[in-house]
């Protein structure tokens, strides 16, 4: 720990630059395989069944409460200035446009992130990854590309559903003080979006679901030692991920404001 | 055995890590049909010699020849056609742990055998399971098999693929004794049921004497001996003869 502090400064520097440069090579590569044949189809839908049904139950239960919450906070600020009818609308764009997207690709940060880092990071310790490669299937292909493919696709249908979540929820506390019919409190919601509003949050979404797998598998698939540092790997995953989704929406926000 | 020209022809191989010269210039060839057992403490570069063969590491300077071709000079597409060709029996086995045995053995089958349909592959893997022993295996999870049993399946999805060459990391280390004694009699009775040319890397000496044909010690990088078991067992060279008694 002592030698760690007294290294020079441009030391963490040039091992942060490295890992940047690694990193840059292991997207672009993504990028080039999963342009080419074969294409794992049975892998490919099987990580769509892993990352997309096996998070709903965890999106459906964070949205509604998020809905709930949201709805029931702002409620009395809207009744102090008698605007309670813009609630619906309200909480309609704060859902599509920010809290969906980034509330469920953080709690898939959490969930698929850490688990592809330490499902790959175990695979690579134990020479499974190795074992692929010496019979002539290329790992990268099979774990790599099936996985980031299937957490892009996925996490854009898991952000309308959270959304739908989210705004049911809302509609059940707008009811507990109000009497509103569920095809009015949505006709109310969605009046006040229109397509562009939308159209960023589904860019939004796939970004994020390709950075939550690309960071996945990267962090799994540099593992190297024993098994604490496939611990490390799933931790560093999480982290990194949560982080990549908050710069990436800031730089969408930016330009989504440009346009 | 054949006198055949080599199936693998090693020639000048020399690696380095961090600085550490582990592989000081290797020359070995393995002919058809051929044991060759590489024996070696502990850290002599028997590990790093076997990643170089199948492409897992990549040497400094030297070159390994398979059927002819130098693996240095191949593309990624002919060296996965070369490792078709080539087994590999990991020191653990390297079973995939979320798949089920027949799975595991299914695997290469669906990647490389694409034309067989469902009922050729049932009966490849039966065969196969039943040749190492194990035929009621197929339902089982990795996390369920003891470690022989892992070798032994590690061992059935190598043949899958029915190579040529087997190249076997440790195959009897951390076994029992009697489990070690089948593991090795089971490479024998592959080299004979499939005539493969294998290179078994161990620093044990009971399956040295069961599976070689010929063998090459290895130490600090270097070769320092060749020839059968029992010349070995003879040698002038004290370092050599007290690895057998």
């Amino acid at each position: 720990m002592a030698a760690e502090t007294s290294l020079p400064a441009w030391i963490p520097c040039k091992r942060a630059l490295l890992h940047a440069g690694e990193f840059s090579l292991f997207f672009f590569r993504f990028l080039r395989e999963s342009v080419k044949l074969p294409f794992e189809g049975r892998e490919f839908l099987f990580q769509c069944y892993k990352v997309g049904n096996k998070s709903l139950p965890l999106t459906a239960v964070t949205s509604f409460i998020m809905g709930l919450v949201l709805t029931l906070q702002t409620r009395p600020s809207l009744a102090s200035f008698g605007a309670v009818s813009l609630l619906p609308g309200m909480v309609s764009v704060s859902v599509i446009k920010e809290i969906g997207p980034v509330i469920t690709a953080v709690i898939c940060a959490g969930k698929i992130s850490s688990r592809m880092g330490a499902e790959l990071g175990s695979m690579k310790v134990t020479e499974q990854i190795d074992a692929m490669e010496v019979s002539a299937i290329n790992p990268f292909r099979y774990l790599v590309v099936t996985r980031v493919l299937a957490t892009t696709c996925m996490l854009p249908l898991l952000v309308v559903f959270a959304d739908c979540v989210a705004l049911f929820s809302s509609f059940l506390a707008y009811n507990i003080h109000g009497d509103i019919s569920l095809t009015r409190f949505f006709s109310l919601a969605l009046s006040k979006l229109d397509w562009i509003d939308i159209f960023p949050s589904i860019i939004k979404s796939i970004l994020f679901g390709m950075a939550i797998g690309i960071i996945g598998c990267y962090k799994g698939f540099r593992v190297e030692g024993g098994t604490a540092s496939v611990g490390s790997a799933a931790n560093s995953a999480v982290v990194t991920a949560s982080l990549a989704i908050f710069f990436i929406d800031l730089i969408t926000v930016q330009i989504t404001d440009i346009l | 055995m054949e006198t055949t020209s080599p199936v693998v022809e090693i020639h000048a191989l020399r690696k380095t890590f961090n600085e550490v010269e582990i592989l000081k210039g290797i020359d070995l060839c393995i002919d058809k049909a051929e044991n060759l057992v590489v024996l070696g403490k502990s850290g002599s570069g028997k590990s790093t010699l076997i990643k170089c063969m199948i492409g897992l590491s990549e040497p400094d300077e030297g070159s390994i020849c398979i059927f002819g071709q130098n693996i240095a000079e191949v593309n990624y597409e002919e060296l996965n056609q070369l490792r078709i060709k080539i087994g590999f029996l990991f020191q653990s086995g390297a079973l995939y742990d979320s798949m089920t045995v027949y799975e595991n053995l299914a695997f290469p089958l669906r990647h490389h055998k694409k034309h067989l349909g469902r009922e050729k592959i049932n009966q490849l893997i039966q065969e196969v399971l039943e040749n190492v022993g194990l035929p009621d295996a197929g339902g089982k999870m990795p996390a369920e098999l003891s470690g022989g049993m892992s070798k032994r399946i590690g061992l059935a999805r190598t043949l899958m693929l029915k190579p040529s060459i087997m190249l076997y990391d440790e195959p009897t280390t951390g076994l029992d004794t009697m489990t070690a004694k089948e593991i090795s009699q089971l490479i024998l009775d592959m080299q004979r049921k499939y005539r493969i040319s294998s290179l078994i890397i161990t620093h044990d000496i009971t399956c040295a004497k069961m599976t070689a044909d010929r063998i090459v010690m290895l130490n600090e990088g270097t070769i320092v001996a060749e020839g059968t078991y029992n010349e070995l067992a003879k040698s002038d060279d004290e370092w050599v003869r007290s690895f057998f008694n």
